[in-house]
Formats: C-alpha cells, structure tokens, sequence
C-alpha cells in the first residue's frame, strides 16, 4: 500500500556530525582521536511552507548543521531527507551540481568569508541565475539582479562594488539577493541579520514574509536575536551542546519553556526597561570533546541537577501539541520544581 | 598651554578621553567623503558610552580614528582627540603606537578578519601578554587560559591549541576580547562585540566588559545596532547619523523622550516584545552620499518635520535638559532650551 500523504520537505533522522580534535600527547600516536560531539543525534522535521528558528549558545552546533543540510560537509551518521530523498548520500563534493541544489540555499553567518573579493555585487547575485537559472547575460539579467536588489533595500550604485569596498551591511544584503534569486523551496540563513541595523533589519524580515506567503518558501533560521525569531518563526528548535533540547510553537517556548536552558534564554533577553539580569546559568559549560553519554549535557550548570541528571541522558519527551523537551524536570513548573520534589 | 603634565592630570582625572569638534575626510577616486564632522563628545573612568546609528553612519570610523589606525586615504581635517589630557593628533607616531598598545584597545566588528589564521588562538593571546607583561612563560600561559575561561570558552586547554577555522563565529568574537582584555587597557573600544553571542553568552561577556569599567579601570565605547543592549549596558548614548552626531543624553533619558527626528525612527524600527512584524517601521530612504555639498543637517532629505531654517547654515545644536543634546532645530519636544 502506498502512502497518500507528501513527506514533510526536510526530515532529518539522527544526524551527526564528530570533529577529530588534534591529539594532545604526541607520544600516544595510536590512541583513539578525541572526538568533538559538534551535531549529535539530531532529528526533527520543517514542513513546505514553514520558518523554524533554530537558537542556543554559541558553540552548540547550529552552523554545523546548518553546513550539513546544505551538504556542504559530509556528515558522520544519520540522515536528511530531501522531499523524501536522502541527501547524506550525495558526497558533499558532488552536490554542487546536483539539481535538487538550486531548491536548498543558504545564507552564510559571515558575508566577509562566502562573497568571493573578486566578483562585484553584481557579479555575486547573477551568478546562480545564470549557473542554475537559465539566464544568459542580457538586459533581461540585468532588470532581475536590480529587482532583487531593490527587495534586499541594497542601492543600485553599490552592484558595481567589490566586497572590500561595501559596509558588513551591505555585503550581508548582497549574499541575501544571491540566495533568493532562484525562489529556492528552502532557505536557510544562518544569522543573517547580525550584521544589519534595525531598519534594514525590517526591510529584510518584512521581505521574507512576504516571500513566504507568495511562494510558499520554507526558512530554517538561525538567529541569536530571539526577539526577532519571535517574528518570523512558527516554530523554534532549541539546540544545546550537539543536541536538541527542547522545540515547539514559538508561543509556547516564549510563554512556557520547559528546559531549564531555554528557560535561561528566555530570561535574558535584554529588556531595556529592567537592569541586566544576575546570571541564570552559573559555571562553565561541559566539553563538547568525548562527552560522556549517561550524563545530561546541561549538568553541572543547571540550576535543577540532580543525581539523576548524571545517571540517564534525558531524551525529548512531549509536553504539549507539537511541544517536546529533554529535562527529567520539565515536565513540572519551574518556579515550583524543588518544593514540588 | 602652559599646564604641566601634572596639573592636566589632576584636572582631568574624571574625564579619560575628549573627543572635540572632529572632522574627518576620505580621499576616494569619486570625490571626498566627509566621513566625520562637528563630532565631539566625552568618555569618563568607568563610564560606557553607547554609539548608535545606521550602517554606515561613521561608528566604526570614528572608533579607528580614536585609535589612529585609519587607512591613508583618511585625514583628520579639524579637531582634538585628547586622551588624558594629552592630544593624540599631535603627538609622535611611535608614542601614539605604544599608547594604543598600551592605554587603548579595540574589539574589531569581523573577529575572523582580526584573528591570524595559522597561529593557535592561545599563542596569540601569549603574544599580546608578552607585550605588557615580562616574566615566565609559564606565567603568560595561565593568563592566556584565565582569559579565556572568563569569556567563558569551554574547555580552555584544549581551546588554547585550536586555530580560528575550528571555532565557532561566536567563539572567534570571545577570543578577540579575550585579546583586547589582555592588555588591560584604559579605553576599551568595543565594535559590535556580542553579535554572533547567544543572549545568555552576551550577558556574561557584557557582564565582564562592564565589572571591569565599575572597578573604575577603564572607560568603554560600546558601539552597537542593538538598542535594548546599549539600555542596559550605556550610562549614556550617542546617536549617528551620517557622520553626525545628533543627539546625545543619559541612556533612559534618550529612550523615554528621543527629541532627534531620527532617533525615534531608530526606535520605530526596532524589534520588541510587544511589537508585530508590520508594526516594525523602517526608515525611509537612505543616508546621503557623503560626496560633494551636504545641507547642514544631513536628515533633511529623510526628515518628516522640516522647517525653512534647517536648510540654512550652521547645524544648530541644542540643550534639552544638562547632559541631552540635540542637533535639530525642530525637535519633539516643547521644552527647549537655546
Ligand atoms: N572544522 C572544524 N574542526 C573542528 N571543530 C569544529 C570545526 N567546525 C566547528 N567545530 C566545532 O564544532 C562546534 C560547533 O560549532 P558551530 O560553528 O556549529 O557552532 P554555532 O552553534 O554555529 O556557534 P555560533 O553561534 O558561535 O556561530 C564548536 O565547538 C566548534 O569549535
Ligand atoms: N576607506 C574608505 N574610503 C572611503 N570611504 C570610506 C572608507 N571607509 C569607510 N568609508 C565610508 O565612511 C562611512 C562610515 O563608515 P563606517 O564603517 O564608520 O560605518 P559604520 O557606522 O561603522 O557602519 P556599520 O554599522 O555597517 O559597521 C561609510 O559611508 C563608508 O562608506
Ligand atoms: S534640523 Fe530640521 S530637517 Fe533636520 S531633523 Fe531637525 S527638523 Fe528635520
Ligand atoms: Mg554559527
Ligand atoms: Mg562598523
């Protein structure tokens, strides 16, 4: 019997990604490497048509994944499907030129690193119409790459400009015009925003809703900025250490977070009205290098830990429609966690 | 003048460093970009000054002329930099490095840019103590890990030994001020420092950043898009605009009444819990090209209350309450004081 129902357009199934990390003794050449957990069993899906906000501490493993989905790494185990094909499959050097490539694009955390110093503005955003897009050089090419950079608000002046020669602003317009030339079904961007000030900020954000609602375009979006996720995002995955740590509706994570780290998240939000907050989170967070697998990855600086955090990895149970969390304790109220015990 | 070093220092202990009446231009091919003009302000021991505006507005210019460390194409045209007392536009090259070494340090925007790549982040770390500090090396290396264990890198052992290829974006940015902290500077110019850190890291380092200026030991000029941060971080703020500075107060002063037109577009644009995203209003058209003859006021073009006087010479400046200042001759507020 076949399934009737389309599968979602990204479902990705215990992915992995392990860094080598250099071995510290010379004298043990033979001993295993150390190895650094960056994604860790990941698995969660994005139907077509909606944006998920992927935040957590800097570190975690969120651009990591990002360069797993886009396959511009080759990942260590686990799966991503694609519309229903895996695309682990595909070497990362072979994907470039696969088809399924001009339906996935990404806008990089850096502009600095991914625009090419020798190619003009212009240059930049023509380039995957003309390699994927079918575009020749012509006046029609020329019209589409100022309409796309009249909807990022980047000045038509600036396209004949080299990257040294634009603001952080600017070159961040630019990798975003290159990335939604060809209307992918995917994108994903990967702190797009950092660089922008806050009325480019509205252009942009204003933009891709606007494009979602027309074509129906899907976000992954990896934002530091929670206050800006809020407005764009249905839903939001929470990524702790390698790991996903809790996910739901954007409601229910701004208004109920059950993990005691988004819970710290939420709480420091900067609010311009009240002084800093004292710190949530004491102490270092655990290495990300061999982490022992029993224990939960927030033990140590969560303000909850128990014996029982050290004995048995909490996995993501349910909390809510469509709302999961991995704490031993989530599923009781914060405020009231210790009493209740 | 005819103070001696001594009594410019004893006058000006409040006051670290003085910025007055500086102007700034770039030659280019195209013409000469009046990057900075009229610009003044100061910093005091233990104070953050938070430095506001659009991209493009001359933030990060102003902070590499602080430092002088701007390209060959710029020159000061007008002006005063005085850090203690002491003007740095008029003194030796060589003794203006070793004070930037020493007395100044900056936190760059693009940390990949300012990192080298092929040395481990540790030894670059060794390297700037080893400016400021003589002794053991051994020394050196556990303040090199007691640096980067305050900025809160996990794992600061195995850190020390990493290139920047292998960091994350928001650890190359903890790294670069765990840097600019090593030289225990008096002025600390920091350019965006949290933007790739995830709220609960950014608190920690803003934290850091800010017990080092409370224990009286340095002054810093916190520059920033994000107006909830400059709020809790900023004693006062600057506001930008195209080279300008247009108004500048006390930080709640500045939030609860912005008087400049543009800061309360700035506000109007900014994202916050209680706003949707059509309630988000950008600022309509762009900053002025900084080439050729600009109207005393650079917003006119943009500015939605103009009066027949903005368009006449010089940019009036004035005084709201002591300590807010506004460069407009039609500000929003009625209490005005010439
Ligand atoms: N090429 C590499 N070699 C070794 N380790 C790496 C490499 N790339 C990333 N890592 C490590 O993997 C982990 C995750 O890094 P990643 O860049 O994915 O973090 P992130 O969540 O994007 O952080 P940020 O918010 O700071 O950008 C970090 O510990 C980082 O040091
Ligand atoms: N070397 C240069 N030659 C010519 N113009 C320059 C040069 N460097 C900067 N500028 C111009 O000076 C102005 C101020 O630039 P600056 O980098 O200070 O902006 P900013 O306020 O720091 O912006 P952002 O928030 O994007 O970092 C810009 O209009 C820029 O184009
Ligand atoms: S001086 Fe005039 S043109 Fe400039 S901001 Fe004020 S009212 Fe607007
Ligand atoms: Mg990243
Ligand atoms: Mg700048």
């Amino acid at each position: 019997m076949t399934d009737l129902t389309p599968p979602p357009l990204l479902a990705v199934q215990n992915l992995r990604k392990y860094f080598p990390t250099q071995r510290q003794n010379p004298f043990q050449r033979n001993a295993a490497p150390h190895l650094l957990h960056a994604v860790d069993d990941v698995s969660f899906t994005l139907e077509a048509g909606e944006s998920v906000g992927l935040v957590g501490e800097s570190g975690c493993g969120k651009s990591t994944l990002v360069r797993l989905l886009t396959r511009l790494l080759d990942p260590t185990g686990g799966a991503i499907r694609f519309e229903g094909k895996d695309l682990a499959q595909i070497p990362a050097r072979r994907f470039a030129r696969h088809p399924l490539r001009s339906h996935i694009q990404l806008v990089f955390q850096d502009p600095h690193d991914s625009l090419n110093p020798r190619h003009t503005a212009f240059d930049t955003i023509a380039a995957p119409l003309c390699q994927l897009g079918g575009f020749q050089p012509s006046a029609l090419l020329k019209a589409r790459v100022a309409e796309l950079a009249e909807l990022v608000g980047l000045p038509e002046p600036l396209l004949s400009r080299f990257p040294h020669q634009l603001s952080g602003g600017q070159k961040a317009r630019v990798g975003i015009a290159r990335a939604i030339a060809l209307h992918p079904k995917l994108l994903i961007l990967d702190e797009p925003t950092s660089a922008l000030d806050v009325s480019v900020q509205a252009v942009i954000l204003q933009l891709l809703a606007d494009l979602q609602a027309r074509l129906g375009m899907s976000y992954l979006f990896v934002s530091h900025d929670l206050n800006v996720v809020r407005l764009l995002c249905d839903r939001i995955i929470v990524m702790y250490l390698g790991q996903i740590i809790e996910m739901g509706p954007t409601a229910a994570i701004f208004d109920h977070p059950r993990h005691p780290y988004t819970q710290a998240l939420i709480a420091a939000i900067p609010d311009p009205t009240q002084p800093p907050q004292a710190l949530q989170l004491q102490g270092e967070p655990r290495s990300p290098i061999d982490p022992a697998p029993q224990v939960c990855r927030l033990y140590g600086r969560c303000p909850q830990g128990v014996a029982q955090c050290q004995e048995a990895m909490p996995l993501l149970a349910p909390m809510g429609e469509q709302h999961w969390a991995a704490c031993h304790f989530s599923g009781q109220s914060f405020t009231h966690s210790h009493s209740a015990g | 003048m005819i103070h001696s070093k001594k009594i410019i220092r004893t006058v000006e202990t409040q006051t670290l460093l003085r910025v007055e009446d500086l102007a700034l231009e770039f030659r280019t091919r195209s013409g000469t970009v009046q990057a900075l003009d009229q610009v003044s302000f100061s910093l005091a021991m233990g104070e953050t000054v938070g430095l506001v505006g659009e991209s493009g507005s001359g933030k990060s210019v102003l902070a590499l002329a602080i430092l002088g460390i701007l390209d060959r194409a710029a020159e000061v045209t007008k002006g005063a930099i005085a850090l203690q007392g002491i003007d740095l536009l008029k003194i030796p090259r060589a003794e203006l490095r070793q004070k930037r070494g020493k007395e100044m340090a900056m936190i760059f925007q693009n940390p990949r840019v300012a990192l080298n790549p092929i040395r481990q982040v540790g030894k670059q770390l060794e390297d700037v103590l080893a400016v400021h500090q003589r002794g053991p090396k051994q020394g050196r290396r556990d303040r090199a890990l007691a640096l980067l264990s305050q900025v809160r890198i996990p794992d600061p052992e195995r850190r020390y030994h990493a290139y920047p290829y292998e960091l994350s974006g928001g650890m190359c940015q903890r790294v670069m001020i765990a840097l600019a902290l090593a030289a225990n500077p008096k002025v600390l110019i920091a350019d965006e420092p949290t933007t790739g850190l995830d709220v609960t890291t950014q608190a920690a380092v803003m934290g850091l950043i800010r017990d080092l200026g409370q224990q009286g030991e340095m002054g810093t000029i916190l520059i920033t898009h994000d107006l909830d941060l400059a709020a809790q971080y900023c004693d006062r703020l600057l506001v930008m605009h195209a080279g300008h500075i247009v108004e500048a107060a006390p930080t709640a002063q500045i939030l609860r009444q912005p008087c400049h037109p543009y800061t309360t577009k700035l506000i109007a644009a900014t994202p916050d819990p209680h706003k949707t995203l059509g309630e988000l209003l950008p600022i309509a058209g762009h900053l002025p090209d900084l080439r050729g003859d600009l109207p005393p006021c650079r917003f006119r073009s943009r500015c939605d209350r103009p009066l027949p006087e903005c368009d006449r010479p010089p940019l009036i400046r004035q005084t709201i309450t002591p300590g807010h200042t506004v460069a407009c001759h039609h500000p929003l507020t009625p209490e005005v004081q010439p």
